[in-house]
């Protein structure tokens, strides 16, 4: 068999995977925020409560959108503060046997909120930034709070959806401490576990020396790896311990690591899709959200890995020829792996990566760009692939719901003014940020100035930066040097208000829709089950993004994919 | 009329004015900022830079606005052309004002001009004279010719008391006189109300409209920054755009179709329903009558002819058919109601049963009443004044006859009822004094036609409930036969509210129609409550429409003009959006195919050059205005389908079609824009 298939045969193994996943995963997500029992109530629940004691909330009040919302801006805000701290002050703090300094304050800003907002942007090399109690207490720390925070979300909104004439969506630290405890915790432990057998390492020894076979001396840098990938993957954050992300090996050592980092990548996004239709009592409901996150994801995949196969027609010449142009790819798993891998980390807000983007060809880095731009709601980040994509789900509502000849609703529930103008702020956010900063930076000394490739592709990368802060992303093009005060700056607030710029609105709608009462579904209603919905949901993702951007990506990745075939690269 | 509506157009350019919209606002400020570039071209290169491509751009950015006003304009038109004709009747009339009454109880009468009446005023309206304002009969009934209203030329009965006791200023008294209290103030009343709507001077945006309208305005801000954002990429990439180039492009992005539309299908939809006579005191309710999914309707008059008709006569054992349809004829001769009218036509019908004078037989007619819920005859048979009494009634109240008269009902007969009960149908007992005869089988027509009325409406998701007096055997019947889905028997006035709260509570929508006075609570509760005109003052005001023909099965009707409302604002916003695609194949290679030639691939329409592109899809975008206002003042065609269908069907129409059209549009205007050599 060649390579091609092995590839077909990995995507299918990989889709199948995820979707036998999604059930038993969302199921229980399902159960655990409807507070039904699970298996792990009697180790969880005396620690569950003791949480709520210690931190002197009441975790079972319910809680407007309102209130809601400033307990989870309040948290935010104080994790935000704590990781600044944490790294300007580590080099009089424990656990730090490399003796690294205080991190500069602009980059300390910018990771504060990087990884607080889900992003895990890394403007630093791990290794020679970060001591391992920064690693640990404020990064890792935030793996799991950011991942929670977006997770607490998307089930404030599934409840806004399910519940009828109620006041409350549920209570911010119920939600966040059961999705620490119930789902990130013991998800991580275990693949933790899983990485170790296979090799990731997990160590507090300071790094090591060794004399290589050419004489020379080289440090090798190691770190409690395993406990941060698990949660890296699978909370979506993306950043990385080492610099070079998922194609160290020490993160990412076999095939079947890189498999699982994937599928975990995605299926806390999946699995959320049946929470929904689980907890509004329609599974259906879920699985059409499901759908249309494949087709996107799947078309996507295409796309990259076609455009990589090609590869590059000026190496052709020299008789390089597709797929064996594997600068930038992951050379252990091969092209199908890295395309994948671009495909997964980009469809969710993760932004670990096992290859490097800046090197796909101009239409595979052009389709990172995309699912990114799109707001990554193909399966997404853990809650906020959820969210995301039903604000979509209210703009395709409203757009052709109207064609049955009725005033639009969802799942029951009437669309008006409130929920349009909320959802369409969601929707916009990230647009309006990428937008505005790839302009102002296209244009600033200061932001042309880190460019290290010219032409189209430094406007790729300029347009990747804040495409990937804006969504929440966090990988990068590398070739752009964004560890300048400019950029740290504008990206680190640029992660800040893509991020709760769509929470807001989120629960504004959340809370809105509660309190409607609910339509009874009948012939006449506009139907959000079945597969000509799920084209239409997807159609339009790809729609509005692809209106919103095509300028922008036009003056880009397109012209540089023209050119490239015209014979000119940069 | 048309040119009317132009002169409009050009009075609604006013910015301020245009700010209620502001997808079209924005393309005005576009268009004002082009023509800053084709000012300062003429200053630069003289005269010859009005025949230049940014002139162009401008003008037809201008006609875009000008075609947008133009469509609400000549939607105004059209009410305004109705509106004229209605206050024509409103001409300032004369009114008899009653002041007191004199010594001798005649009315001491002062005429006033009707714009001074106040609500409570009573005035005096007879044969002749046009009833001075909206009011309620007091006194008196009359026949009234409502034509100026409603257009029907046959005059209608009004009359103090009942369901029939409103009249409405402008109408004329025929015959008789009556007593009004007058219920408006002057400026409040109903033809005051109906001029400004169908003008649309009090149009306020439904809902649905305004969330419609933040949403473009969302794709318009994220286009504005599309192309505003690509003057800072263009200076990146070394290229440069001109202004009116920029402009052109988040003209045609920009959701102009539909935005230019919107305010047009809204008043349009009004309009439609006006021309059925029907009065929609606010848009919204209009736009609730799409959503409806329960309707509530009176057995008597919407689903039934008003009456019940005999079918049958079924003796009793050892009676003839015959001595039967005699007795029940005779019953029934002096019997005015329709049900009495029909007992004779079918005992002439299957008897061949003549009609008799009851004064040359010596019978005297026995009116119904309430007390004994019978009416017959009592006929004198020889001349020891013994009578012979001749009843029909309900089987318990001939039941309570006989037993008087030492006879019983025997048990045959009581079976026979309780089947003719059974099968929808009414008994009526017919007893020749103490002797039972048989039963009278009275029908309830269903009118022609509903059921497949009532199939469609359960295409379209909606779910029809039958509200009844008849005991529920009888009700099931007929709702079997009409084809309901839901019928409430043995219902008060109060039970429409039970019943409207009940479907209200698990979600639904619920329209009704209703006239009388006790309908008014129910009307009030209803999400759509459309009153008959020939109901009191109390069920139109409650109700949220009046129909001004008082035909029940107008609620139908309503139901489809929202729903069409509906759709034709999602199917134009559907269209516009996916017009886009086609204009940035034709505008972005345009655009940079000086800095990056390469960008020609995209030019998939092979377009001549780049000014005829940019030109082209301009042009396209607003053509397309004026080329759908026809279909936005028209709807679209609404099919009793269901909604899968529907949406199917629709999408297929407008999404794909929006696809398309425009590639086929713009390259036909690019060759007509070379041909006439409008480019270099």
């Amino acid at each position: 068999m060649g390579n091609a298939t092995w590839d077909l045969i990995e995507v299918a193994a990989f889709v199948i995977t995820l979707t036998a996943l999604t059930p038993l995963l969302g199921g229980y997500m399902a159960r655990v925020f409807s507070g039904e029992k699970t298996l792990l109530d009697p180790v969880l629940r005396p620690v569950e409560q003791w949480f709520y004691r210690l931190a002197g909330v009441d975790g079972h009040q319910e809680m407007t959108w309102k209130q809601y919302a400033r307990a989870l801006l309040a948290f935010n805000a104080l994790g935000l503060v704590a990781v600044y701290l944490i790294q300007r002050m580590q080099g009089v703090l424990p656990f730090n046997p490399e003796h690294l300094p205080a991190v500069s304050p602009a980059i300390a800003f910018n990771t504060a909120a990087s990884f607080v907002t889900n992003t895990n942007w890394q403007a630093y090399a791990g290794e020679t930034t970060m001591s391992y109690l920064t690693q640990m207490a404020a990064l890792t720390v935030q793996n799991f709070l950011s991942a929670a925070t977006g997770i607490a979300v998307a089930i404030a909104f599934i409840r806004g959806l399910a519940r009828r004439n109620a006041d409350g969506i549920g209570n911010f630290w119920f939600d966040l401490t059961r999705s620490v405890l119930w789902i990130l915790l013991p998800f991580s432990f275990l693949l933790a576990l899983v990485l170790v057998s296979q090799g990731v390492v997990q160590t507090f020894a300071p790094y090591h020396t060794v004399t290589t076979l050419e004489g020379e001396i080289q440090r090798i840098a190691v770190a409690p790896a395993a406990s941060q990938e698990a949660i890296k993957v699978l909370g979506t954050n993306g950043g990385g311990i080492f610099n070079a992300n998922s194609s160290h090996p020490f993160e990412n050592p076999t095939p079947l690591t890189n498999f699982l980092e994937m599928v975990a990548i995605l299926s806390i996004g999946a699995g959320l899709t049946y929470t929904l239709g689980k907890m509004v009592g329609d599974t259906r409901q879920g699985w059409v959200l499901y759908g249309a996150m494949l087709i996107i994801f799947l078309a996507a995949f295409a796309l990259i890995y076609q455009s990589e196969m090609v590869g590059n027609p000026q190496l052709a010449a020299l008789g390089l020829t597709g797929p064996t142009a594997l600068e930038g790819k992951e050379i252990r798993f091969g092209i199908g792996s890295t395309a994948l891998f671009a495909t997964v980390t980009t469809a969710a807000s993760c932004g670990a990566v096992n290859g490097m983007h800046d090197s796909l060809t101009p239409l595979g880095g052009l389709v990172t760009l995309t699912l990114m731009m799109l707001g990554e709601v193909a399966f997404g980040g853990a809650g906020s692939g959820l969210y995301g994509i039903l604000l979509f789900v209210i703009v395709t509502v409203f757009i052709v719901g109207l064609m049955v000849g009725r005033t639009p609703e969802y799942l029951g529930k009437k669309i008006e003014p409130f929920e349009m103008k909320m959802a369409t702020i969601g929707v916009l956010i990230p647009g309006v940020l990428i937008l505005i900063g790839t302009a102002v930076a296209a244009v600033l000394p200061a932001g042309t100035g880190s460019i290290l490739n010219p032409g189209p592709h430094g406007l790729s990368e300029i347009l990747y930066a804040f495409t990937s802060t804006a969504a929440n992303n966090g990988s990068a093009f590398a070739g752009l040097d964004s560890t300048t005060p400019f950029y740290t700056l504008y990206l680190g607030i640029q992660m800040i208000l893509g991020r709760f710029g769509v929470i807001l609105p989120v629960l504004a709608i959340a809370g809105h829709m509660a309190a409607k009462k609910a339509v009874p579904a009948g012939p006449g209603t506009f139907p959000t089950t079945g597969v000509l919905f799920a084209a239409l949901l997807a159609g339009v993702i790809i729609l509005v993004g692809a209106l919103t951007f095509l300028p922008a990506l036009a003056l880009g990745p397109i012209v540089e994919h023209l050119l490239m075939w015209a014979g000119r690269a940069f | 009329m048309v040119r009317q509506a132009a002169r409009d157009s050009l009075r609604k350019l006013n910015p301020v004015y245009m700010l209620h919209n502001p997808v079209m606002f924005v393309v005005e400020v576009g268009a004002l900022l082009t023509t800053g570039v084709v000012l300062q071209n003429i200053i630069t290169t003289g005269w010859r830079a009005l025949l230049g491509f940014d002139a162009q751009i401008t003008l037809w950015l201008w006609f875009t606005v000008l075609f947008a006003n133009f469509a609400e304009s000549i939607a105004e038109a059209r009410g305004k052309a109705h509106a004229d004709s209605l206050r024509r009747t409103r001409a300032e009339t004369k009114a008899k004002k009653i002041v007191g009454t004199n010594a001798d109880g005649s009315l001491r009468i002062e005429i006033v001009p009707s714009s001074t009446l106040r609500q409570g005023d009573l005035v005096l309206a007879e044969a002749g004279d046009i009833i001075p304002g909206d009011g309620e009969i007091v006194e008196g009934i009359a026949s009234v010719d409502e034509s100026a209203i409603t257009g029907e030329s046959a005059p209608v009965i009004r009359e103090a008391g009942g369901d029939r006791s409103a009249v409405t200023g402008g109408t004329r008294v025929i015959s008789d006189q009556i007593k009004i209290r007058i219920t408006a103030n002057p400026g409040e009343t109903f033809l005051d109300r109906m001029i400004s709507l169908v003008e649309g001077a009090r149009r306020q945006k439904t809902p649905n409209e305004v969330a419609l309208m933040v949403l473009l305005t969302g794709l318009t801000i994220i286009f504005l920054l599309a192309v505003a954002t690509l003057e800072p990429f263009a200076r990146y990439s070394r290229a440069t755009v001109s202004l009116p180039v920029l402009v052109a492009l988040l003209v045609c992005l920009a959701p102009t179709t539909i935005g230019a539309l919107l305010s047009a299908i809204g008043i349009a939809g009004m309009d439609r329903l006006v021309r059925r006579n029907v009065l929609a005191l606010s848009g919204h309710a209009v736009e609730a009558a799409g959503d409806v999914d329960v309707l509530l309707l009176d057995k008597t008059g919407t689903i039934t002819l008003g009456n019940r008709m005999a079918r049958e006569f079924i003796p009793a054992p050892g009676v003839t058919a015959a001595e039967l349809a005699n007795a029940a004829q005779l019953a029934s001769l002096a019997d005015e109601t329709p049900e009495g009218r029909s007992i004779v036509v079918l005992a002439k019908e299957q008897y061949g049963l003549r009609g008799r004078d009851l004064r040359q037989i010596g019978a005297t007619f026995v009116p119904f009443t309430a007390q004994t819920r019978m009416s017959g005859v009592d006929l004198q048979v020889g001349s020891d004044g013994q009578k012979r009494q001749i009843r029909k009634g309900a089987v318990e109240a001939i039941k309570a006859f006989v037993e008087r008269q030492g006879g019983s009902i025997p048990a045959e007969v009581l079976a026979i009822a309780a089947d003719v009960a059974k099968s929808g149908g009414t008994p009526l007992a017919v007893a020749d004094g103490a002797r039972v005869l048989g039963i009278i089988h009275l029908k309830d027509v269903v009118k022609g036609g509903i059921k497949e009325r009532f199939a469609e409406l359960r295409r379209m998701g909606i779910r029809t409930v039958m509200i009844t007096g008849d005991n529920p055997l009888t009700a099931a019947a007929i709702a079997a036969e009409a084809g309901v889905d839901e019928f409430v028997a043995e219902a008060t006035p109060e039970t429409k509210l039970q019943v409207i709260r009940k479907y209200q509570a698990e979600g639904h929508l619920v329209a009704m129609i209703g006239d009388g006075t006790n309908d008014a609570p129910a009307l009030a509760q209803a999400d759509v409550g459309v009153a008959m005109n020939s109901g009191t003052q109390a069920a139109k005001e409650a109700g949220n429409m009046v129909d001004l023909d008082s035909n029940p099965t107008k609620l139908l009707e309503v139901v489809e003009i929202g729903k069409q409302l509906l759709i034709t604002r999602g199917a134009l916003t559907t269209f516009s959006i996916a017009n886009d695609v086609a204009k940035y194949f034709a505008i972005i290679p345009a655009m940079f195919s000086t800095t990056y030639p390469v960008l020609d691939r995209l030019n998939v329409m092979h377009l001549d050059s780049p000014a005829s592109a940019i030109l082209s899809a301009v042009i396209f975008n607003a053509l397309i205005i004026v080329a759908l206002i026809p279909l936005a003042l028209r709807g679209v065609q609404y099919r009793p389908l269901g909604a899968a269908a529907l949406l199917r069907r629709n999408l297929l129409i407008y999404g794909l079609g929006g696809l398309i059209v425009p590639f086929a549009g713009i390259k036909l205007i690019d060759l007509l824009v070379v041909a006439l050599h409008l480019v270099p």
